[in-house]
């Protein structure tokens, strides 16, 4: 009886081990279930197949609504590497025209990219134009693991303002890390220049995403939970640019075979009208596949036609930036209108002799600016600069002169809505001190007349002109007018007031009207219209550079512009006659007969750049 | 007398353990869910028409219930008295079965009646059950008698052999369950001992065969087994022969040789320890013999054929794995100990039924929406890997609740059988229990990635008519002792 008993325990040992397997299974159950997450993961890759749907990207459109850029469909190749077995290599790589070398390497490639995995669909192959697809869709069937995607190509209407609109590539490793939304995935677009990357979100809308279910063999099952997750893609918003496609065309016709850049802005708004920058090139040329190679190309050329030098050539703004002096002269009271200051051909002061061309002294201010005397604004700059009674010391005075001029839109970027803007440079007394040493009012007088360490982009020329054909005031100029949808930053619908009365205002636009009607800028007149102009002439290393800011009519202008010819010689040379063609074509919305032939020669005319070092 | 108990206590079947058939008719309902969700489509709620495997396993399940009623009527006395007929019945049946059987994925173990197939396996636990329950309750009976537990032996392994031959491994070995019936019926606690001990030495040798113990030549698997074996003779020591001062001995000893031997090899010469292991073990073995023929107590000899018997099996059985074993044999066992890596292949299903389960989270996918089981990326799903169903479908609380409700079940189970007041009925109940629980052990376990895959399948819940029926044949005619049983007891 005694070992019945033992045995009788035994059922605590068998009870035992039934509840010990029970606790160790849900105990694993746990873990399983619970700990990891890998399990979940891998069960959605086992049986979702995600496409990803993309929107269409908004299109360009320039201010008369002519449509610059469209899509045109094109087709990616994919390979799903978990699928893609036992298939006709070959004959894969004569379908779409590449050689089993390259089959090899691109497949190397994806299996190393990050990210990756073999059960999702990868980019082989992109941007395969229609009539190759057509070839490939026949023979699809037989080359298991390859799939196509939809999708679209840029497409422009014409080649002109290819730096304004910019264009799209390929998104690399660091868009793909730096977009905070996670946005992008290895093989999709971004913009890349121009408008194209400054408004990249607004253009590229969103991507939409089908969750579809597919069984252990691949076919498909149907949508995961009827499309309860499912994203329709949302097309990007399309673009009324300001320009005007017809005074863009005109200008990059005018700055054919120059180096230079031409922007025209309207003042009451400071949209941008036309901007050229020369050498330029064809959009069309970087799109799909070729857009690497013919970016490297371009990238190499010594003419730089990749620069857009309307925003990132940094040019001393020669006579054009007396007017800012003008300005700052009589807010500071250092000069009044009626002031006068002799000039004998040239600003002669303690042996510094700075040249100037033949005209009546003394002179007062408007004529100052109408003939673009030298002397005058020296003797202003130094008057300022001397000036103990007003300004503690010299340091406060040109502390004071920057401060006007970093309002008037100069030493900094201004805000364009485009990517790569350069903030030209404006000197203070810091910056003096430390390059000059021992430096005074005498050593810095050149950049009173735009030379010396002044300097400017054509944008900020231009700024200045509608800065002034506002009477002290501008908009932040932009070459976006509208986004479909939605509207365009407030940064560009807020007036910026200069620190100049406007009542000063008047008296430059009487010597830039004086300019033109007597002055350097007689070839800026426009029957018809009240034309006021500047002309510049920047002395550098090599030849002049030609420059003119100009804006019509004066009362109520509709335009401003600023011309840019490096290497042009004078000012009435090139720039004035292309600023006057710029202004009469979108006053008029045409040129006059002899303005025709004018333009014609001036599209003719080329500038020997060969000697110069860039 | 007997004509007024029956009249007092009415029928047999109302005095039934409700909680066994409860437990029984939530299993069957939860397994029915579980089948339609495993075996339908997305979409597709045609859950009754004969045409699908759900509409079937109704019909089956009802069979089953009329199967259960049908049993709960009649006499007890008839399940005693036919017994030993049915055993040979069923032997002479397992024993035509291959050669009348079709041959399904290799295996001749369905007999095919029309538009039913019939697995005769399913049914022999049932009858060897009855069988065994019949030789154990025979008055004087003891399986501490060696001859006696032989007896036994021969009526498991007997069927078992035969179903081997049908090439159902899987079904055979759920006849080793027996054995724990066995150990409550007295079979000596050793033998269960050293099979414990068998499958640890196997496991742990061969899985840590290529590592080794940091400063030694000696591979951490040849060095830990023989280190358990040094412990467990030790132990058994302690327990067999108590009182003596040998186990302190051989404790004390063993750790002063094993720490030498590692001490040298580490900072003299590096060098294989494991000789040093083996030496000692051979050393206690002859100590334990010596000892033994002074005091002519046969423990210490069998301690001492326990320490060297399994000093060879771990020597032999890594020579087994890669010669005895067929080779996807060998990859399972490879596989399971994570030796090798194998996703594509053996690997494969358990990898897939691991993905649905954890995929399942706390609550799971909810019915009918799983896609793991739906888009068949888990083989087998509504049969040996239906758990997997449960666990993406209702997750970590379904999963749980269901092993919570077979472990109520076992235990339920074991609580009737120890209180039955014949041999008999205890007996059987015990291989009803051993039964259960070794289907749930494995098939849970293999779903999970615990135990080797093994084709058997889950009770209650895999679809199937012959299975179904087999274990509520089990279980019901233990549900009927039980309530005879109590009438007796009163």
């Amino acid at each position: 009886m005694d070992i019945q008993e033992t045995f009788k325990n035994r059922r605590f040992v068998i009870g035992g081990v039934a509840i010990g397997i029970v606790v160790i299974y849900i105990m694993r159950l746990f873990a399983l279930q619970l700990l990891s997450d890998d399990y979940k993961k891998n069960a959605d890759s086992n049986a979702f197949r995600r496409d990803v749907l993309y929107p269409s990207r908004g299109l360009i459109f320039d201010r008369n609504d002519s449509l610059l850029v469209y899509n045109e469909p094109s087709y990616n190749i994919m390979v799903t590497m978990n699928d893609q077995r036992g298939i006709d290599t070959l004959d894969f790589c004569e379908t779409v025209g590449i050689t089993p070398e390259f089959y090899e390497k691109r497949c190397d490639e994806i299996k190393n990219s990050k990210g990756y995995s073999r059960y999702t669909p990868q980019v082989f192959m992109t941007q395969i134009p229609a009539e190759e697809f057509m070839l490939l869709r026949e023979k699809l069937f037989q080359f298991r693991g390859f799939s196509i995607e939809k999708r679209s190509i840029r497409r422009y209407a014409s080649g002109i303002a290819a730096h304004v609109l910019g264009d799209v590539g390929e998104v690399n490793e660091k868009d793909i890390n730096e977009a905070e939304d996670k946005y992008y995935r290895s093989g999709d677009y971004i913009g890349k220049l121009g408008v194209e990357r400054s408004y990249e979100k607004q253009l590229r809308g969103e991507k939409g995403l089908r969750i579809l279910l597919r069984d252990v063999h691949g076919s498909i099952k149907g949508r995961y939970q009827d499309g309860a997750y499912d994203r329709t893609p949302v097309p990007g918003s399309n673009l009324t640019l300001s320009i005007d496609a017809r005074l863009q065309a005109l200008a990059e016709q005018l700055l054919e075979g120059k180096l230079g850049a031409i922007v025209a802005i309207e003042p009451a708004t400071g949209q941008i009208l036309c901007m050229a920058s020369s050498p330029t090139y064809d959009p069309r040329a970087m799109v799909g596949r070729e857009r690497s190679k013919a970016h490297q190309q371009l990238a190499k050329d010594p003419m730089k036609p990749l620069l857009n030098r309307a925003i990132m050539g940094m040019y001393p703004p020669g006579s054009t930036f007396k007017i800012t002096q003008a300005l700052l002269g009589l807010q500071e009271g250092i000069i009044t209108p009626q002031t006068a200051y002799p000039c004998s051909r040239g600003f002669n002061f303690k042996g510094l002799h700075l040249g100037c061309h033949g005209h009546g002294s003394p002179i007062a201010l408007v004529s100052a600016i109408g003939t673009s005397c030298n002397a005058y604004f020296c003797w202003n700059l130094y008057h300022m600069l001397s000036n103990r009674q007003k300004y503690a010391s010299r340091d406060e005075a040109m502390t004071r002169w920057k401060d006007h001029l970093v309002r008037m839109g100069y030493g900094y970027r201004l805000g364009v809505d485009l990517p790569g803007e350069k903030r030209g440079m404006i000197p203070n007394a810091p910056y003096y001190t430390e390059h000059f040493g021992d430096w005074g009012p005498l050593s810095i007088v050149s950049i009173s007349i735009g030379q010396g360490e002044v300097t400017a982009t054509p944008l900020q020329i231009a700024n200045l002109a509608a800065t002034v054909a506002n009477r002290g005031y501008y908009y932040i100029p932009h070459v976006v007018k509208d986004i479909q949808g939605g509207r365009i930053d407030t940064l560009y619908t807020r007036p910026h007031y200069t620190m100049v009365d406007a009542k000063w205002y008047d008296y430059a636009v009487a010597g830039m009207r004086a300019a033109v009607t007597g002055g350097t800028c007689r070839g800026a007149n426009i029957p018809g219209y009240e034309v006021c102009g500047k002309t510049g002439t920047a002395q550098n290393r090599g030849h002049d550079h030609s420059a003119f800011m100009g804006f019509a009519p004066m009362n109520e202008p509709r335009i401003a512009v600023a011309v840019y010819v490096e290497n042009g010689g004078f000012g009435a040379t090139f720039g004035v006659p292309l600023g006057k063609l710029i202004m009469e074509q979108y006053l008029n919305g045409k040129l006059s007969p002899g303005s025709e032939a004018q333009a014609r020669s001036f599209q003719a005319r080329r500038i020997n750049y060969g000697g110069y070092e860039r | 007398m007997r004509d007024n108990l029956q009249k007092r206590t009415g029928n047999p079947a109302f005095r039934a353990d409700w909680l066994i058939i409860t437990i029984y008719l939530l299993l069957l309902c939860a397994g029915w869910l579980s089948i339609c969700g495993a075996s339908h489509e997305i979409g597709d709620t045609d859950f009754f028409s004969w045409g699908t495997r759900s509409g079937k396993q109704l019909v089956w399940m009802g069979c089953s219930l009329g199967l259960g009623a049908f049993l709960l009527m009649i006499d007890e006395k008839y399940f005693d008295s036919v017994s030993g007929l049915l055993y040979v019945a069923m032997l002479v049946l397992l024993l035509i079965t291959p050669f009348i059987a079709k041959d399904i994925k290799g295996s001749r173990s369905w007999i095919s009646l029309g538009a039913v197939s019939l697995q005769p396996a399913e049914f022999a636990k049932c009858a060897t059950s009855l069988a065994l329950a019949k030789l154990i309750g025979e008055f004087g009976f003891t399986l501490s008698d060696m001859r006696n537990l032989a007896k036994a032996a021969g009526l498991v392994l007997l069927p078992m052999g035969l179903i081997v031959m049908q090439k159902e491994t899987g079904s055979a070995l759920v006849f080793l369950a027996f054995f724990l019936m066995f150990y409550r019926e007295g079979m000596p606690g050793a033998i269960l001992f050293c099979a414990v001990a068998a499958v640890v030495f196997f496991v742990v040798g061969v899985r840590f065969a290529d590592e080794f113990l940091p400063g030694t030549y000696a591979t951490v698997g040849q060095s830990v087994v023989l280190l358990l074996i040094w412990l467990c003779v030790a132990g058994m020591t302690g327990v067999y022969c108590p009182r003596t001062g040998h186990m302190r001995r051989l404790l004390l000893w063993g750790t002063v040789v094993h720490f030498a031997a590692w001490l040298v090899s580490r900072l003299a010469i590096p060098y294989d320890i494991a000789w040093v292991q083996i030496v000692w073990i051979v050393a206690m073995a002859g100590y334990l013999v010596w000892i033994g023929l002074g005091g002519r107590v046969r423990a210490y000899y069998l301690i001492a054929a326990f320490a060297l018997g399994s000093t060879a099996f771990l020597y032999t059985s890594d020579y087994a794995l890669n010669n005895v074993f067929q080779e996807h044999q060998q990859l399972r066992i490879k596989v399971l100990l994570g030796i090798e890596e194998d996703v594509a292949r053996a690997g494969y299903n358990v990898h897939q039924s691991k993905i649905a389960i954890g995929s399942g989270g706390l609550e799971g996918k909810g019915f009918m929406n799983g896609t793991q089981t739906k888009l068949k990326y888990v083989p087998e799903q509504d049969t040996d890997f239906i758990f997997c169903t449960i666990g993406e479908e209702q997750g970590f609380i379904g999963s749980c609740a269901v092993l919570l409700l077979f472990l109520l079940l076992i235990l339920r189970i074991l609580w009737l059988a120890e209180r039955q007041s014949t041999t008999f009925g205890r007996v059987y109940g015990y291989c009803v229990l051993s039964i259960l629980l070794f289907h749930v052990f494995i098939n849970i376990g293999m779903v999970i990635g615990l135990t080797p895959v093994i084709g058997i399948p889950l009770p209650f819940f895999s679809y199937g008519g012959s299975s179904l029926w087999g274990f509520t044949l089990l279980l019901f005619i233990f549900l009927r002792f039980d309530a005879g049983d109590k009438l007796r007891r009163r």
